[in-house]
């Protein structure tokens, strides 16, 4: 490294691509549509969907990922989306709840939470949904340990846990 | 949240030469830059205003951080920038060091495994409660106390807590010490070190404030793990108040040779969740070394290891629980 790029006039250089600490434009893939979004770099990615894009099925619990409320797929996997920035999304895709079923069709995860009763008061049911969904993506006959260790992650106060695996064995055989 | 300036330099030394504050989330200062790996840990502490950077250096866009390779000596290097779920799948992982891929698969939750990386994951500030909540101004964070001692200290260390009683956070790092892991570190001037993991770890008589010896302007860029030896085995074992996604009570790695006639050769007893660093447990490695183990000598094993502990006035639970947890793993591996 020379001298002149650790001088003060030339930081960019040093520190590479710089954004904000203002709004800047990040790209994302959400449910395959892709967005252009102004945001601040410390807007989390639970925040720029539900607010800046009005996708309110991600819910918000503990904002800490300590109860994988806010679960969505970042290309393909779940994460947290309360414990990443939205600005590490850019060039990505997300996928949300909203972006599960096929227009009126529902997932087979879903059809099989409301079969098998699975949500009570139901706001940790978008982040389960969407964590069982991934799990039949990658490991598509589960049993039931495989369920639990997949859904270990998620709070739901309402107790529906055994519910939940039943649903996600039984989407399991329709898929 | 503060707001801050995210950067995404391209190479190693442009993201050193801006980390006045070193690990992913090293320091409480008020102000400087951080370096984000993951930034699972770095979101806790920038929500919880434990930190307020003013600049967040992403390692991302960094090329070729996030490998996993075997070198021709055997040896394994994993990029600092791997993520926990890609380094508990990895073939190489779990046909070599499968209590390495059973602790990193036991840890967090899937989703946070997804982004958690290892590298980031050793760095991780104390989850002590008392260092997490910004109404206690802890010995850690500059104040002249540590409340765990006399306070709520189930959470807390049984050895080396005499100032400052927090355990050391990773479990992963619990088995990366026992199989002799290093580090490898790099600065701003291009400048690379490789440091045994046990010793990258420091201990509160060592630095009150610090976890590692990260210096300023320092990346940790990979953790090296020496090829497997003949005869060696290993295991892990964890308690938790719950089966997946909680922090351990205890947990216990033991790696261990052994000859040909089941005599032990080397044997390496380490324990997380129990002192500020990654602990190694040498009276009962002592008791191993020459040995054949049997039920009898695990037991004296277990008994060595809690030498020297000083439970806290909520922990002397975790005696018991050692103990049996340093049985079990040294059969475990022995078997």
């Amino acid at each position: 490294m020379t001298e002149t790029t650790t001088a003060g006039a030339s930081a960019e250089a040093a520190r590479g691509p710089t954004a904000g600490p203002g709004t800047t434009t990040i790209t994302m893939t959400v449910n395959a549509t892709t967005r252009h979004l102004e945001l601040e770099p410390r807007t989390t990615l639970a925040e720029a969907l539900r607010d800046a894009l009005d996708l309110t099925g991600t819910k918000l619990a503990c904002d800490r990922g300590a109860c994988a409320a806010c679960t969505v797929w970042l290309n393909g996997r779940p994460v947290c989306s309360c414990m990443m920035l939205a600005i590490d999304a850019d060039g990505q895709a997300v996928t949300t709840i909203e972006g599960l079923a096929q227009g009126e069709a529902l997932h087979p995860v879903q059809e099989a939470f409301i079969e098998h009763d699975a949500l009570q008061c139901g706001f940790c049911t978008p982040g389960m949904v969407m964590s069982s969904a991934a799990l039949l993506e990658r490991n598509p006959q589960p049993d039931a340990e495989a369920v639990r260790d997949a859904l270990a992650g998620h709070y739901c106060r309402c107790g529906t846990y055994p519910h939940v695996v039943a649903a996600v064995l039984a989407a399991a055989e329709r898929k | 949240m503060n707001r801050f300036a995210y950067a995404t330099p391209a190479t190693l030394a442009e993201a050193a030469a801006n980390t006045e504050l070193v690990s992913e989330a090293m320091v409480t200062l008020a102000e400087g830059a951080v370096l984000k790996a993951g930034g699972i840990d770095l979101l806790d502490l920038l929500k919880s205003e434990l930190l307020a950077p003013s600049l967040v250096v992403s390692l991302r866009a960094l090329p070729g951080l996030d490998a996993i390779t075997q070198d021709p000596a055997g040896n394994l290097v994993i990029g600092a920038m791997a993520t926990l779920a890609a380094v508990a799948d990895h073939p190489l992982v779990r046909a070599a060091y499968p209590a390495l891929a059973e602790a990193i698969a036991g840890s967090a939750s899937p989703e946070l495994r997804n982004v958690a990386t290892l590298g980031g994951n050793l760095l991780q500030r104390p989850h002590c409660w008392y260092f997490r909540s910004p109404a206690y101004h802890c010995l850690r964070k500059g104040g002249g106390h540590c409340f765990a001692i006399r306070g709520e200290s189930q959470y807390h260390a049984i050895f080396d807590n005499q100032a400052c009683a927090i355990v050391h956070p990773s479990t992963p790092a619990t088995v990366l010490v026992a199989l002799g892991a290093e580090v490898e570190l790099h600065d701003a001037e291009g400048a690379a070190r490789r440091l045994a993991l046990e010793d990258f770890f420091i201990g509160p008589a060592d630095d009150l404030q610090r976890e590692n010896a990260l210096r300023p302007r320092e990346v940790l860029t990979a953790i090296h793990l020496p090829g497997r030896a003949p005869g060696s085995r290993m295991a892990h074992r964890r308690q938790g108040e719950k089966a997946g996604f909680d922090w351990p009570l205890a947990d216990v790695a033991v790696v261990l040779t052994l000859d040909p006639d089941g005599t032990c050769g080397k044997a390496s007893v380490v324990l997380g969740a129990a002192a500020p660093v990654p602990r190694r447990a040498r009276s009962a490695e002592q008791v191993l070394q020459g040995r054949r183990i049997d039920a009898a000598v695990a037991a004296d094993a277990a008994r060595a290891a809690l030498h020297g502990a000083t439970p806290l006035s909520r922990n002397d639970y975790k005696l018991a629980l050692f103990e049996t947890l340093v049985r079990r793993a040294i059969l475990a591996a022995a078997g």
